[in-house]
């Protein structure tokens, strides 16, 4: 016996036995192994000195006065909680019942008299082995509550202060309704929309490689460039560039963003689209019909260098009603118990079913608990409605500077000759000078609408020679913007004039813009004679000019635009 | 093992066959399958025949085992992928990075 002292560790054990020759007999035994033992003579005893001094092993007599064995077990399980405190039923019993009712008590084990030491040290041996497993068991656990805890903790402040980044948009705007699980960054999940100064809106869905913290570290810089850079006026392809540039450069080889971008104009009612690796988006016709998918053509952002990046768009025509419908990879990949994915087919079966847009999101829910009994955490669905601009209220700029500075007097001469066009898109600084003309801020809206159109009629009807009439009706839309990707590529000569002239008045002051064109130009009486009704999808830039500005004329055959803004004095 | 790799005998080739699931528990088994090899193959071949499903990080593999073959500079090509696995490789426009058949 001395041979299991040593590698026994020391514990101590409870015996209650109200037999006094047995007690000593089974104290001596324990002793022997080099346990410390404590004795009781009834159930009442044990209990009570099990709460003071919290033995490691309880051998409990089954048949005792005052209280037997089976409540003191009952009361010791209950006093040691979670913690394992292992007892051995010491018993004559040997009736299946009896034995029965020592483990359905709480007991362990039992021990049958005659007592054999070799076998008691056995058990209490076997039964160490068993409490210090569960003490382990229980400290990992607290262990991993711990960094479970912890974790959600991290993600929590990560997530406050990214919502502070990314609800800068205009998620809350009155035509977009969207649906996103609230750990959604988490999941690599990422929704951001914001107004350009024009009005315009950009939005975007994205979609990080992975899951967690390695997911959601992208988001930040990538928002950050998202908000920054159209806010400033920068349109999509610029946007993009920059953030496949970013991403390349921060990312690691194997992470990328998966995402699909556009440009919502809600005056000229087109929308532009850029889809990198993200399921197909949807244009939804208003009366119901055949879906128009937002194909991926494009390499995810962070994949390749910034001198291989295409930044190619579509432009689509949009009418009112109409809507756009944007979703992650949860739903199509979504899949039922024998691995097969809802898919696309599914998908379009229940766009083509909806009837009403306002339960769109929870046919596609239902469809996808239909297929498979419960859907994936990470579904992001987005619905973005086409309406009249005047719904929509992009908030106000807020400026930082006092006004005082302000120049009032200047004129300035920008010309942009082929090789800029192609690949440089000024408005962005014209519309950043223009930000200093103080009295003109309460209309920078209308302005940089009337800039961007002025500089895309210039660039497209003007250099490039693009007939108007060709964006007539949607089918030849596609074809329009192809070929102004193919003229604008082989560009080689030609030029824009951007004339900014700002004088001041006795009670405020004007801006005359004046952009000019080598292009052949246009038939100003009968384009500008014809009805609004006519002029559809393509006259829509000229009018919208003479809505927005105080005075507007066409000269020199129609290759030179002025167009007047003014401003009363400030208070 | 659901990742195997074979070098051709004139150690111009190396041919990756991934089995099953390829997604992010297939990570260091992947990588294994062509890091520390004593001399960098001309081409490298991802045999996807028995591949039944890819996920993104599956497509970050790809790139790391791209750039590990020297970037654009590398030629690797994916074979023998199945139409679903096709299907996902599309919509990642991948068939601009990789000879995909």
């Amino acid at each position: 016996m001395n041979q299991v002292c040593a590698d026994v560790e020391a514990l101590s054990v409870l015996i209650a036995e109200d037999g006094a020759a047995d007690r000593l007999l089974l104290a001596t035994i324990v002793r022997k192994q080099g346990h410390q033992v404590l004795t009781a003579e009834n159930g009442e005893q044990a209990v009570a000195l099990f709460a003071e001094r919290r033995p490691h092993v309880v051998l409990l007599d089954a048949m005792m006065p005052v209280m037997d064995g089976f409540e003191a077990a009952r009361q010791i399980k209950a006093l040691a909680g979670e913690a394992l405190v292992p007892i051995i039923f010491l018993t004559s019993l040997s009736e299946e019942q009896a034995l029965v009712r020592c483990l359905e008590a709480g007991g362990d084990d039992f021990l049958a008299k005659p007592y054999s030491p070799v076998i008691l040290a056995a058990k209490i041996k076997a039964m160490d082995r068993l409490r210090r497993l569960q003490a382990t068991v229980l400290e990992q656990r607290d262990q991993i509550a711990r960094h479970h805890n912890h974790l959600l903790n991290e993600q929590r402040v990560a997530k406050a202060v990214f919502d502070q980044v990314a609800h800068a948009g205009c998620l809350s705007a009155p035509n977009i309704r969207y649906l996103q699980s609230p750990y959604a960054l988490f999941n690599g999940d990422l929704l951001l929309a914001a107004y350009t100064p024009a009005g315009d809106m950009h939005v975007l869905l994205g979609d990080f490689t992975g899951h967690g913290l390695p997911a959601a570290v992208g988001a930040m810089p990538l928002a950050e460039v998202f908000y920054g850079m159209t806010a400033k006026g920068y349109g999509l392809a610029e946007t993009l560039r920059e953030m496949n540039a970013k991403l390349k450069r921060i990312l690691p080889v194997d992470m990328f963003c998966c995402a699909l971008l556009l440009n919502l104009s809600f005056q000229r009612r087109v929308v532009e689209v850029w889809n990198g690796g993200m399921p197909d988006g949807y244009l939804l016709p208003a009366s119901g019909g055949e879906p128009q998918p937002l194909v991926s053509r494009h390499l995810p952002l962070g994949i390749l260098a910034p001198e291989q990046f295409d930044d190619t768009t579509e432009v689509l025509p949009l009418a009112l009603g109409e809507r756009l419908f944007l979703l992650s990879d949860g739903v199509v990949d979504t899949s039922d118990e024998n691995d097969q994915l809802f898919g696309v087919e599914r998908l379009r079966r229940v766009l083509a079913a909806n009837r009403q847009p306002a339960l769109l999101f929870e046919e596609v829910l239902q469809a996808l608990d239909g297929f498979r009994g419960r859907s994936r955490d990470d579904v992001s669905l987005l619905d973005i409605e086409v309406v009249e601009p005047q719904l929509l209220s992009p908030p106000p700029v807020i400026y930082s500077d006092s006004g005082q500075s302000s120049p009032l007097d200047w004129s300035l001469q920008f010309e942009f000759r082929a090789d800029t066009l192609k690949r440089f898109n000024p408005l962005p600084y014209l519309l950043q000078l223009l930000q200093e003309i103080h009295g003109l801020r309460a209309q920078s809206g209308a302005l940089h609408s009337v800039l961007t159109e002025l500089y895309s009629n210039a660039l497209e009807h003007g250099v490039l020679g693009l007939d108007s009439a060709l964006k007539r009706d949607a089918r030849s839309f596609a074809s329009y913007y192809q070929m102004r990707n193919e003229r604008l590529q082989a560009l080689s000569e030609g030029f824009i004039r951007v004339h900014l002239r700002v004088e001041p008045g006795p009670r405020g002051g004007r801006l005359i813009i004046e952009v000019e064109d080598s292009g052949k130009g246009f038939n100003v009486s009968k384009v500008l004679a014809r009805p609004v009704s006519e002029q559809g999808l393509c006259g829509r830039g000229l009018n919208l000019i003479r809505r927005l500005s105080r005075r507007a004329e066409w000269v020199d055959e129609g290759r030179r635009a002025c167009v007047e803004f003014a401003w009363e004095a400030l208070a | 093992m659901a990742v195997e790799s074979v070098v051709s005998q004139d150690g111009k080739k190396l041919t990756i066959k991934v089995k099953g699931r390829f997604d992010f528990g297939k990570h260091q088994e992947f990588r294994n399958a062509y890091e520390h090899k004593p001399a960098r193959p001309d081409s490298v071949v991802v045999d996807l025949k028995e591949a039944t499903y890819l996920d993104s990080s599956a497509l970050g593999m790809l790139l790391l085992l791209r750039d590990h073959a020297g970037g654009d500079e590398s030629d690797v090509r994916v074979v023998n992928a199945s139409s679903d696995v096709r299907k996902i490789l599309a919509i990642s426009n991948f068939d601009k990075l990789f000879d995909i058949s």
